[in-house]
């Protein structure tokens, strides 16, 4: 049981400032989660601490792959622009 | 070590401005160029970037993108480790010995970082113990950081205060981190407003002198950014900085993703002028990166890079000797400036709409082009920005600043130079005067010709004694329409 970031982290250390356990280590190319050391939160809080402050949607996933700030979940930006940012250099 | 001191105290003569400030106060923004018009002239400040996380999102920021050659708020090119920032801070200062000010804007929450925010400071004020402090936070975490921003020797805390009304508040900020929970929408407002106001009145209880930036955003917080100027006036804070929204599209943000209009310079210019009935109102501001420089508007952050600052010594010890020469120079021309009592500066309250027809209290815009040290010293050709001033029966006031391409960019790449002009000519639109160092001859013939008189005659002048000079010709002038200056072509 441990979630994981992925590329799409931008490195802004909110998630390292507010984890529990330490888990949380600046690398890289992006931040990482020491898998030995994350618990979820489970026992400490409510809801995963650095999936609740994290700012990208999609750089946390758990154990599946599956991200737990899944897109549009965040900035509820529409779909047609959201392709349109894509073609943004 | 004996502390080098501006001391400004005794120095303020009787008629200057801004008069109606506290004695304490007016010692506090002598030298901060962003809290006084007059000191941006002169001062400079440096913002260091070791701030990275945050606590909230608003939708004019996105945190993705971070760019070197971009010049807005939340922008910086590399994050600094407290160690790397004190470093920095001393290469600045002996560099940049009118550099007075140090802030922690970001790109983050300086708050949402706690520990690395105060430690910065910490080790600054341990090394560097001229420089001043200040802060620039969304508020969230304010009141809970208020006895360590004392114990800091912080003495300027900004406060950005979109709204007061969390209707509002949820159409600016999408989401929270609050007590351990994301919490959303209006809730989310609810409770960053709560903490935003709560933080503002225990700062001004302290003594900490308050800023208040708004972004003004159109269609969702330009009707109520009046009654946020009333009630942060009401609760203490000193100056209110209404600035514009930036909304790109490639800046990835919500509003720029979502094609939210900026507003224009006429509008960010009413809203400004709506707020100062009620309280002093900044309009100097750059709207400066995280990582920012020097003094406002000029950007020095590129010589000061981590890659640069290795293998500098700094003798502070010598620097802030030199500091203090250089500052107490500044200063002295800085008091000349506030003593002469032909000019009266933004801090006095606008009061807007003369008489219709009355031409003795007809206000005149003016456009400025300097470089800096309150003077008009800079070629028309070579202004990057001109600078908005208001004459009237009430004395003179600075508007805003509004940033232009080259119209001229040397010898011969100058190409688009008709559009550019154009450019210039519509965004000076409201003005009737430009005052420069010295313009050419086509240029001064389409200024002209547009209705914009150019004028060099008071090339190297202080700007507001030559804006009052140029304000009372102009009135005297029989026909306004048919005034013109002598013509010295560069």
């Amino acid at each position: 049981m441990a979630f994981a970031i992925v590329e799409v982290c931008i490195n802004c250390w909110a998630c390292e400032l507010v984890c529990p356990n330490n888990a949380i280590v600046e690398a890289k190319p992006h931040f990482f989660i020491a898998a030995e050391q994350c618990t979820e939160c489970a026992g400490d809080y409510a809801e995963p601490q650095c999936v609740g402050i994290c700012p990208i949607e999609g750089a946390i996933v758990d154990e599946y792959q599956k991200p737990l700030n899944p897109l549009g979940s965040l900035i509820p930006i529409p779909l047609k622009q959201r392709r349109e940012t894509l073609t943004v250099p | 070590m004996v502390l080098p001191m501006l001391n400004p105290t005794t120095s303020f003569c009787g008629t200057e401005q801004p008069s109606h400030l506290p004695e304490a106060i007016r010692q506090k923004i002598f030298d901060h160029p962003c809290y006084s018009e007059q000191a941006h002239h002169f001062f400079a400040r440096m913002h260091v970037a070791v701030a990275p996380a945050c606590n909230i999102q608003c939708h004019y920021c996105n945190r993705k993108y971070n760019c070197a050659n971009e010049s807005r708020p939340g922008v910086v090119a590399e994050l600094l480790t407290p160690e790397q920032a004190v470093k920095k801070v001393l290469v600045v200062a002996a560099a940049i010995p009118e550099m007075t000010i140090v802030g922690i804007a970001g790109p983050g929450d300086p708050l949402a970082n706690p520990q690395r925010t105060f430690s910065t400071l910490r080790q600054v004020a341990e090394q560097a113990p001229d420089l001043k402090f200040c802060l620039s936070t969304n508020g969230l975490a304010l009141p809970r950081y208020v006895d360590e921003i004392v114990r800091h020797n912080i003495g300027h805390v900004t406060i950005t205060i979109n709204c007061l009304d969390p209707v509002i508040g949820a159409h600016i900020y999408p989401w929270i981190f609050w007590q351990h929970k994301r919490i959303r929408r209006q809730e989310a407002a609810a409770i960053l407003i709560e903490q935003q106001q709560r933080g503002l009145e225990m700062l001004v209880e302290r003594g900490i002198l308050v800023k208040v930036n708004s972004v003004l955003i159109p269609g969702i917080n330009d009707k109520h950014l009046k009654v946020v100027a009333q009630v942060v006036k009401a609760k203490g804070a000193f100056l209110h900085n209404i600035i514009p929204l930036i909304a790109q599209p490639e800046h990835g943000t919500y509003y720029g993703l979502t094609r939210h209009r900026e507003p224009t310079a006429q509008e960010l210019a009413t809203v400004q002028a709506d707020c100062a009935v009620d309280m002093t109102m900044m309009r100097h501001c750059r709207q400066c990166r995280a990582d920012a420089v020097g003094r406002l508007g000029e950007d020095r952050g590129a010589e000061f890079s981590l890659e640069q600052l290795e293998n500098k010594e700094v003798d502070y010890a010598a620097a802030m000797l030199r500091r203090q020469a250089v500052q107490q120079a500044l200063a002295k021309q800085l008091i000349n400036r506030q003593c002469n009592s032909e000019v009266k500066l933004q801090f006095i309250p606008v009061k807007k709409k003369p008489l219709a027809g009355s031409p003795s209290t007809r206000s005149i815009r003016m456009a400025v082009a300097s470089k800096g040290n309150g003077l008009i010293n800079e070629h028309f050709g070579h202004a990057k920005a001109f600078l908005i001033y208001e004459a009237s029966s009430q004395g003179v006031c600075f508007i805003d600043r509004r940033q232009t391409e080259l119209y001229c960019e040397g010898s011969d790449i100058c190409g688009d130079k008709e559009v550019v002009l154009e450019n210039i000519i519509q965004l000076l639109a409201d003005c009737e005067v430009v005052l420069c160092a010295r313009i050419g001859f086509e240029p001064w013939r389409a200024l002209e010709a547009a209705g914009l008189f150019p004028n060099n005659e008071h090339a190297l002048e202080p700007i507001e004694v030559a804006v009052k000079a140029v304000y009372q010709e102009r009135l005297n002038a029989s026909q306004p329409a048919q005034f013109t200056t002598g013509c010295k072509i560069a």
